[in-house]
């Protein structure tokens, strides 16, 4: 029954991880640094939750949570690839964007600088289930399995892997964050497999933070908490390969998970499992045991 | 280069007059030199006109924003000056704000200059922070402040550049990317300090640890009935002496000139007899350095106790600030100087819209900075050629 309980917690907390992972690692295979992901899945979240309470329906709100991530990724492309300008820098910046644009606009739709009312989501299986069954767990994992955010999100992994690795876009993709010159000289054009790559990325992260608005029913300031860092982190600890990269997802959520569980019985204060997965991305980088050596064209304008 | 160089292009356009991969035509000589005066010309041009094109950009989207609530764009401006330079409480809180911001601002823009990306200020400062209010409880109550201010000072450099040392050593040392590492080092400094809050520190019922009995630095307010409430401190000075000392550093020293040798050009460096390595790392230690001195302005000028969450921001801010000042230690105080006047005047305007209203346009001026700088390089050399006339 733990293991149950265990289970149904890394799932609600995995989905968005995988998602917004799923991107990063998108984005950084075609060259352009995915430091944006947490603003990323902070406008999805943001515009989900304004689609859904507009239209009163969640199916909408995914729609439009895709549509508001897909929206800052098109300024960040604009920006990194059309602009050449810098990764990094730019990256910082729409985080602040998206930060101060979902406060601005929570208190223009919303009149709140704390959160949204409550808009419709998933998570009405949990009712039903709670009829059908009282044990908690079981209602949880039922609320996730009619959550349609959470096969998405489970399924985007294979999906990013098979793009990558078993389609003429992949190739090209890999191409382009590897070598972009040898890209060119083969008549792909870098650009507008960047800016693919990147618009690829915001969709998902969008939904990410579709996810994490949708499942909690409103959107709060800030909700995304650092997920999108931890998202990031994951792609390196991964190396950027989409298989290990939802293992590095998975890891990290357990550990979340755990944290929870434990919370009461005090045995690892929760900031040194919070820390675990930036750890294990340091440790990653600096290559203690097998160094992550991230794509060869991984920020460079060109 | 190493192949877990990673952001070296993005950086190397971070830099004004940097050679790289990102613009080929500019590796070769223009044809026809120009003359010294038009090159420094153009050299200022460049520095100037992407800051100014930044804040009209922001001015538009300011304009949008305050119409779509609703409100006259003309009036809210005028209120924010009204509410920062217009009075002297709201000019102290400037004073107050730009100097965190100058701290960080330096800190970024010191790194940059070495060709490297120090997002890592965020838990920096806060380290300094930190260490200054510890050492400031640990002193016997009534320390004389000649010997209390330096302890805290001295504790806050090393321990913001112990946190900065950290990314370069494992960038020297096995290549990783310090950007990555400084990022996930905020996360793990500030879980770190929160924990040992929470446990070990507090005062019951808050986020803060007690006063501290020595090593408090005066306000303004102490000097001048002017200044009365507003937050501005003698921690001030210490930054325009920290800005003064960059610039010394940068532009007088050996060491300042090997730190800009290798921003611009590492492989030339290390050619020219720059141990690179040792260079990154001290120019991460010295950012850090100078981050965590940023801590001073609200332990010892402001509030004497370290708080959870007492500078969330003013990391982030400061590379914009640095951006703005295109990493020079003058630019850097102006620049802090135009983003305290934001943040402070968000609050000015709050009652007609919403302070987050800054918060975006703060975010457009970089984005607006970040995208023109290679643009306006791009347009004013080839000007520049065509003006030194035809092959």
């Amino acid at each position: 029954m733990i293991l149950l309980v265990f289970l149904a917690q890394t799932l609600r907390i995995v989905v968005p991880y995988l998602l917004a992972a799923a991107g990063g690692v998108m984005s950084e295979r075609v060259g352009v640094v995915a430091l944006t992901l947490e603003g990323l899945m902070l406008s999805g979240a943001f515009t989900a939750a304004v689609g859904s309470y507009y239209a009163g329906s969640p199916w909408v709100g995914i729609a439009c949570g895709l549509a508001g991530g897909l929206a800052m990724a098109l300024l960040y492309a604009l920006a990194v690839v059309r602009y050449r300008a810098d990764q990094v820098v730019v990256g910082i910046a729409l985080n602040l964007l998206a930060l101060g644009l979902t406060r601005f606009f929570l208190r223009l739709a919303f009149d709140s600088s704390s959160n949204s009312p409550r808009v419709p989501g998933f998570g009405g299986g949990a009712s039903l289930a709670g009829g059908a069954s009282t044990n908690p767990a079981v209602a949880s994992l039922v609320a996730s399995l009619t959550n349609p955010l959470v096969w998405i999100g489970v399924l985007t992994v294979p999906a990013v892997a098979w793009l990558l690795y078993h389609t003429p876009f992949g190739l090209r993709a890999r191409a382009v964050g590897e070598k972009p010159e040898a890209a060119t000289s083969l008549g792909v054009s870098v650009p507008r497999v960047r800016v693919l790559g990147v618009a690829l990325s915001g969709a998902l992260a969008g939904l990410g933070g579709a996810y994490l608005a949708l499942d909690q029913h409103q959107f709060t300031d800030g909700m995304t908490a650092g997920r999108g860092f931890i998202a990031l982190a994951a792609v390196i600890f991964g190396r950027w390969d989409p298989k290990r990269v939802a293992l590095a997802c998975v890891l990290f959520a357990a550990a979340e998970t755990l944290q929870i569980q434990l919370q009461g019985a005090q045995v690892i204060p929760s900031q040194f499992v919070e820390m675990i997965p930036y750890l294990l991305t340091i440790v990653a980088l600096a290559g203690v045991v097998d160094r992550a050596t991230p794509p060869a064209a991984l920020g460079r304008a060109e | 280069m190493t192949p877990n160089d990673t952001h070296s292009a993005a950086r190397a356009a971070a830099h004004p007059g940097d050679a790289g991969r990102v613009d080929a035509r500019r590796s070769a000589p223009p044809p026809n030199e120009p003359a010294a005066p038009r090159r420094e010309r153009v050299r200022w041009e460049e520095s100037l006109l992407p800051p100014l094109m930044a804040l009209a950009i922001a001015l538009v989207v300011g304009d949008l924003l305050i119409l779509t609530f609703g409100q006259s764009p003309g009036a809210v401006y005028r209120l924010l000056l009204e509410g920062t330079w217009g009075n002297a409480y709201g000019f102290g809180q400037v004073l107050y704000k730009a100097t965190t911001l100058t701290f960080t601002g330096l800190s970024f823009a010191i790194a940059a200059r070495a060709g490297l990306f120090n997002i890592g200020a965020e838990s920096q400062l806060a380290s300094g922070g930190f260490a200054a209010a510890l050492v400031g409880l640990a002193l016997p109550n009534g320390t004389p402040g000649l010997l209390a201010v330096p302890l805290c000072l001295v504790a806050a450099a090393i321990a913001g550049g112990a946190v900065g040392a950290v990314p370069g050593w494992l960038r020297a040392r096995f290549g990783a990317s310090e950007v990555i590492v400084t990022i996930m080092l905020n996360f793990i400094v500030l879980a770190a300090l929160n924990y040992v809050i929470a446990t070990h520190l507090h005062v019951p019922e808050t986020l803060h640890t007690p006063e501290m009995g020595s090593g408090a630095m005066p306000r303004f307010a102490a000097f001048s009935a002017l200044f009365a409430g507003s937050a501005a401190n003698t921690v001030l000075l210490l930054a325009l002496a920290a800005s003064g000392a960059l610039w010394w550093y940068l532009f007088r020293t050996r060491a300042g000139y090997e730190l800009r040798a290798v921003g611009l050009q590492p492989d030339a460096a290390e050619y020219g007899g720059v141990r690179v390595g040792s260079v990154w790392i001290r120019a991460l230690t010295l950012s850090g350095a100078l981050a965590g001195l940023g801590g001073l302005n609200y332990v010892l000028g402001y509030k004497h106790y370290y708080e959870e969450g007492f500078a969330t921001g003013s990391g982030f801010l400061g590379i914009a600030v640095a951006l703005v000042g295109r990493n020079h230690p003058l630019g850097v105080v102006v620049a802090a100087l135009l983003f305290a006047t934001l943040s402070q005047g968000g609050l000015a305007v709050n009652a007609l819209v919403p302070k987050q209203m800054v918060d975006v346009l703060q975010a457009v001026v970089i984005l607006a900075v970040a995208t023109s700088v290679p643009e306006v390089r791009r347009a004013l050399r080839a000007a520049a050629r065509k003006r030194g006339g035809t092959p």
